[in-house]
């Protein structure tokens, strides 16, 4: 089975600080992470690889130079081969014309390694938060996609895929081949060993450009491909005025909040 | 691509076992408003296997008119099944706009429609304005954590797409027996263009969905120490008749399901009252909670950035203060 997981390298969005002065963000100094989600789906994908040997696992990722760092780690931990694509063409993309380069990308990949059965992603990206590559890489290839997937098992050409639900799961079959994003799952993904890092390091990566990819369609990639444009960003503000209790003792706290909620009307 | 043809700000009411999903009549509201600036219509498209009430409904929460689509097919959301249908209506009707609310089917209808239709989508969004001198919606949705608020905007394609998530608009005011135009469109799937099957659906937590309509919500946060610290949360929770909500850090910490969890990667929620207790407020947590009319927060830091965003500060021991919380409240009552 051949299997491809796509990954993004990000800012850890839980170390972002706001410059008060400025009131933007500060980059500088915040590590570059492999997106959670898309370690959760690799380590799905290596699970699957575990219980079905002679399956491959192709990375893939789009960005600078620099997200061979994020490819690398993930070739520690269940990765086989990595991929990155990369092109200043294809800078300033939004959901859409990131999408269909990537699409774009797995096609000249596949003509080289033939088809992929299933391809991994994470549900979303923690520094966009959109959710949307995915789905739309599916969309761009004619495949089915499975979107918030927490577990996925293989038998024979189905897949299935434990899919979180808003009141719970449910348990869905969809035929190879496939898009599948995942969730948080249950279980940790695994820790490198000090072997599996070291021959991650002797590892190629093979950067795909535009030039890799005959059928592309520039008009359709970057700022000029992109539906979405940013008008602008702001730093989100609160403007309410706090009432602030902080009695000696507990009860009286409790008491005065209690007393002020109820001539608020609250409770 | 001629503009003046797309017209109309469609909501999408998801159903789902024939029952439609609260965030889509919340939908109206903000829907309702622009439809008004923009001089188009307000229609919902409520698609369904058995889903009639559905429509009439979105008519009482104020959409001028309906598209009612049902079949077997549409008892249960499938990707293909409801995008086949969103296809053909839209290459049909032209909307302008077309708002989705972020639901996981509806995150995942939307990037599938945003492709088919060859358009912009914006995920998630928080507020919505209508750009009356670009003729645009301008979405703005939280980026980086929450770290960063973005407004986005679709300038050269249509329809434009946005989901929003639930809990961030109230419902409408129901007025009962009004009335507008429901029109039935036929349009079937065949089995065979349903790639995906549905082999078993389990049902885990009522309370998931009520954390998002809850008047009342009490949290726990890293403060509560440990799953027995929630009982103290429930106690208050059920004295007020509200619902338990908690933050990443003690749903990661494994102490709650995560179906409690509120913030950036949890529930967005809109309560009347919100009072968190031990949570220090991480930008993603208040992210989820902006809707709330009343912010409580209980904490034994005096520096804990979630009393920067709290209406009421109490700094102090959340086990002293929230049985003597308790107390008052009984007392009150009484």
């Amino acid at each position: 089975m051949k299997i491809l997981v796509c990954v993004k390298q990000v800012p850890d969005t839980t170390e972002i600080k706001i410059d008060p002065v400025t009131n933007t963000l500060i980059r500088a100094g915040v590590p570059s992470i492999v997106n959670p989600f898309d370690a959760y789906a690799l380590e799905i994908a290596a699970r699957i690889k575990d219980a079905n040997p002679g399956t491959e696992i192709t990375l893939l990722s789009m960005g600078p130079e620099q997200a061979k760092d994020a490819l690398r780690e993930c070739l520690a931990v269940g990765g086989d081969k990595a991929y990155l694509c990369s092109d200043r063409q294809f800078g300033g993309s939004d959901t859409l014309a990131t999408s269909y380069i990537l699409a774009s990308a797995i096609e000249a990949i596949e003509e080289k390694e033939g088809k992929f059965d299933i391809i991994f992603g994470g549900k979303q990206a923690i520094d966009g938060d959109t959710g949307q590559v995915g789905p739309e890489i599916a969309a761009h290839m004619g495949l089915a996609q499975v979107t918030y997937a927490s577990e996925v098992s293989v038998e024979g050409d189905s897949i299935i895929v434990k899919r979180e639900s808003d009141q719970g799961y449910d348990r869905i079959s969809v035929q190879k081949p496939a898009v599948i994003t995942v969730v948080k799952t249950a279980f940790d993904p695994r820790y490198p060993t000090i072997k599996s890092k070291m021959a991650s390091r002797k590892k190629e990566i093979t950067v795909i450009t535009a030039n890799d990819m005959p059928k592309i369609d520039l008009t359709r990639c970057g700022l000029k491909g992109s539906p979405t444009k940013v008008k602008k960003t702001f730093t989100p503000v609160r403007t309410k005025s706090c009432v602030k209790i902080a009695e000696e003792a507990a009860a009286d706290s409790a008491a005065k909040l209690v007393g002020l909620l109820a001539d608020a009307k609250v409770l | 691509m001629r503009f003046e043809e797309y017209k109309n700000l469609w909501v999408f009411v998801e159903t789902e076992e024939n029952a439609a999903k609260p965030v889509g009549y919340e939908l109206l509201r903000p829907g309702r408003q622009l439809a008004d600036e923009m001089g188009e219509k307000l229609v919902a498209v409520v698609i369904g296997g058995q889903v009639e009430e559905a429509a009439k409904r979105a008519i009482e929460y104020g959409a001028d008119e309906v598209i009612l689509v049902e079949g077997d097919e549409y008892y249960n959301y499938t990707t293909d099944a409801y995008s086949i249908a969103m296809k053909t209506l839209v290459d049909k009707y032209k909307p302008s706009t077309i708002l989705i609310g972020a639901t996981n089917n509806g995150r995942d209808l939307g990037p599938k429609m945003a492709c088919d239709l060859n358009t912009g989508l914006t995920a998630d969004c928080t507020q919505l304005g209508y750009d009356a001198e670009g003729g645009n919606m301008a979405w703005t949705r939280p980026a980086f954590g929450g770290n960063l608020m973005a407004t986005i905007l679709c300038p050269e394609n249509r329809p434009q797409l946005g989901t929003v998530r639930p809990g961030v608009f109230k419902r409408p005011e129901l007025a009962e027996g009004r009335e507008g135009k429901i029109t039935r469109e036929e349009i079937h799937v065949e089995e065979s263009q349903i790639r995906t099957k549905l082999l078993e659906r389990v049902k885990e937590v009522a309370e998931a969905i009520n954390l998002e309509e809850a008047e009342i919500i009490v949290s726990g946060g890293r403060g509560v120490g440990g799953p027995e610290g929630f009982g103290v949360i429930k106690e208050l929770a059920e004295l007020l008749g509200g619902v338990v909500g908690a933050s990443r850090a003690a749903v990661d910490a494994g102490w709650i399901a995560h179906a409690h969890q509120v913030g950036q990667t949890g529930k967005t929620v809109g309560p009347k009252l919100y009072i968190a207790c031990g949570i220090s407020g991480a930008i993603q947590h208040a992210a989820g909670i902006g809707g709330a009319d009343v912010i409580v927060a209980v904490n034994r830091d005096p520096d804990a950035p979630i009393f920067d965003i709290a209406d009421y500060a109490v700094v102090g021991d959340l086990f002293q203060v929230l049985p003597a919380m308790m107390d008052e409240i009984k007392k009150l009552r009484s």
